[in-house]
């Protein structure tokens, strides 16, 4: 593969992969987590950072000691963090990365052939 | 102990250490793919250090434990956003970003679009993200160094700038993007051991108590409680907490939209390794921002206010290597002495290893991207002559930084972050998310949310109370300030989307919709992605 020229190099093995049941799976599986996992996220730090500005009293509450609700809110955030990146990595390799890989090999041998 | 003899000492220890990698690296660096990026041969877990050591600037590391010190509980904000800021990474684009690109943001745009147009815009969005990026880090260890040395002149200041400067340049210009790598990941690893070193001290201080910190802190801050809620930064009046709001869209969305981090990306042999990066990655820079939590409290409490407080004249930037003397034995002491130089020479190679990244990403969009693609289109370029135009571009790219560095002193630190934060989620992450996920999206799309975002999120910072005003401002004697928030986000970021929007339905362009199959082929499956080089 030289330069990404575009008019010069539409080699159609993607437009028979794209067809495949296969990637339609794959890209199924993808879209339909990454989705609402973006929305999730985006929605719940967006939470904390609406309480942090407009419900000081709430987050100002204390739990143990010194430790209020503002605190624990702001480390949930790092856990969800943690949790989620965990999470996908977990399903995309059992979920996406055999269906991937087998694409990928089709391609090669299509390459070849 | 003569602190500032350790200090000089132990900082030309890290000089010497990132010239002697740069030298070793250099000669491994071949071809232009060993330049731009590295052969793509790191491993997941060297590539998530160097991750982590090219986002983990100093504005992080002195300037969130500061605002915490000075701010308590507000200063914490910032962490969260840069944090949780890296799923935008990992779920949608790290992975397509590498299997799609080759060695620039602009590769996965001019994947199926017309060439010039969008090498044109990303390569100038790439270089203002970058420089904005890089004025924030050179004025930073311009202060750093002038205040470590405990003299305030202005010629210490400007001879630090230069320097940096100079280093930059050489680590970019003889090691590329292997040097660069390296540098990055030898800073990461000194920063996870410099903080944990010292958050071990300070919890020890405190029975490793969090509570009886915190209370700690409450108390010697003079705030009370308040010093542990949110609000006292942000929390004034409405026009803050809208800003407030506008800042943490921009820390959230801007990371994925960086130059310099997504380059990264395309240093690893496939997509699995870029999501092995960025979890290696998240995985730090957590790690490192709780840690900062710690010496942002500590500082608070174990520290005089007016040694960090801007208001009763302290320096909040200095808060993390004025903590790390407070619990080696305090002023005058070994032990001080040794940890205020260790805390110090570490901040330093934070800064030299974010410079470099930025300065490879922008002279290799220049060289990659205008260069070879804009400029010299219809003829062939050879590579090494594409790589021997990056390496000008490297020299010019860091006059410029130098240029502009010295009359920016002025500038507020973490201001200049936000500000590049802005511009990448304004410009650059619509046009990343687009081309990916939207089938329809074309050239004009993409040029108009480049260049809108970036001159909404510019624009709207010269019409800011930053710019003109207030006492604190650039210029406080003018008044055009008719955009009243700081941070420009929250109307740049959908604007950059909408004129991506707009721009796409307003054109037809069936080539960029067809070859969309090929690229999402591509990106989801690694179907005829770059490989690594073979040495």
């Amino acid at each position: 593969m030289t330069e990404h020229d575009r008019a010069a190099r539409h080699d159609p093995i993607y437009d028979r992969l794209h067809a495949t049941p296969e990637f339609a799976e794959l890209r199924r599986r993808y879209r339909s987590f990454v989705f609402p996992a973006t929305a999730a996220f985006l929605v719940w730090y967006l939470l904390y950072v609406i309480l942090s500005n407009w419900a000081g009293g709430f987050m100002s509450i204390r739990v143990v000691g010194h430790i209020n609700v503002a605190l624990i809110f702001g480390i949930l955030q790092f856990v969800t963090t943690f949790g989620l990146a965990y999470y996908y990595a977990r399903f995309s390799a059992a979920k996406l990365d055999p269906l991937a890989r087998q694409l990928d090999a089709d391609y090669r041998k299509g390459g070849d052939a | 102990m003569d602190t500032q003899l350790l200090t000089t000492f132990l900082f030309l220890s890290v000089v010497a250490l990132t010239v002697g990698i740069t030298f070793w690296a250099s000669r491994q660096t071949k071809t232009a793919a060993d330049f731009y990026s590295g052969g793509r041969s790191f491993s997941g877990f060297q590539n998530g250090l160097a991750i982590g050591g090219d986002y983990m600037s100093a504005a992080s590391f002195l300037g969130i434990s500061g605002a915490i010190a000075v701010y308590g509980y507000d200063g914490f904000l910032y962490s969260i956003g840069f944090l949780v800021a890296w799923l935008v990474a990992l779920l949608l684009v790290a992975e397509m970003l590498r299997n799609a690109g080759r060695y620039t943001m602009a590769d996965q745009l001019a994947f199926r679009m017309r060439q010039r147009p969008v090498r044109t815009a990303a390569s100038i969005s790439t270089v203002v993200v970058s420089i904005f990026y890089l004025l924030a880090q050179m004025v930073g260890a311009g202060s750093l160094v002038a205040l470590l040395l405990g003299v305030d002149s202005q010629a210490i200041k400007n001879i630090t700038i230069i320097g940096v400067g100079a280093l930059m340049i050489f680590y970019v210009v003889v090691g590329g993007m292997k040097g660069t790598t390296y540098v990055q990941i030898v800073k990461a690893v000194l920063l996870m051991i410099g903080s944990a070193l010292i958050v071990l001290l300070v919890l020890a201080k405190f029975n490793f108590n969090l509570s009886s910190l915190l209370g700690a802190a409450a108390e010697n801050s003079g705030k009370g409680e308040a010093f542990l809620q949110p609000g006292l930064q942000y929390g004034a009046t409405l026009t803050s907490q809208i800003d407030f709001l506008s800042l943490g869209l921009a820390l959230v969305l801007g990371t994925a939209g960086l130059p310099h981090i997504l380059i990264r990306f395309y240093t690893v042999p496939t997509a699995q390794d870029a999501r092995k990066s960025v979890l290696w990655a998240i995985g730090l820079i957590g790690a490192f921002y709780l840690m900062t939590l710690v010496l942002g409290f500590g500082a608070a409490a174990l520290l005089d206010r007016d040694a960090v407080d801007p208001v009763e004249g302290g320096n909040q930037n200095l808060a993390s290597p004025l903590l790390a003397e407070a619990v080696g034995g305090g002023t005058g002491s070994t032990g001080g002495a040794i940890l205020l130089a260790l805390i110090a020479a570490v901040a330093f190679a934070t800064i030299l290893a974010v410079v470099a990244g930025l300065t490879l990403a922008s002279s290799s969009s220049v060289a990659h991207d205008l260069y070879k693609g804009v400029i010299k289109k219809d003829q062939p370029v050879t590579e090494k002559d594409e790589v021997r135009v990056a390496r000008i571009a490297a020299f010019g790219i860091g006059a410029v930084a130098i240029a502009l560095s010295i009359p920016a002193q002025r500038l507020n630190i973490a201001f200049l972050v936000a500000l590049a934060f802005a511009v990448a989620a304004s410009a650059n992450l619509p046009a990343i998310i687009f081309n990916m996920f939207w089938k329809r999206f074309n050239t004009r799309g993409a040029t108009w949310s480049i260049y809108g975002g970036l001159t909404a999120a510019v624009g709207l910072v010269l019409f800011s109370p930053t710019v003109s005003s207030l006492p604190t401002s650039l210029f406080p004697n003018a008044d055009w300030a008719i955009f009243p928030l700081n941070n420009p986000g929250i109307v740049s970021i959908p604007l950059g989307f909408l004129l991506g929007y707009l721009g796409t339905v307003t054109s037809r362009e069936p080539d960029a919709e067809e070859r969309y199959v090929e690229l999402e082929v591509r990106a989801l499956t690694g179907a005829g992605a770059e490989e690594a080089a073979q040495h």
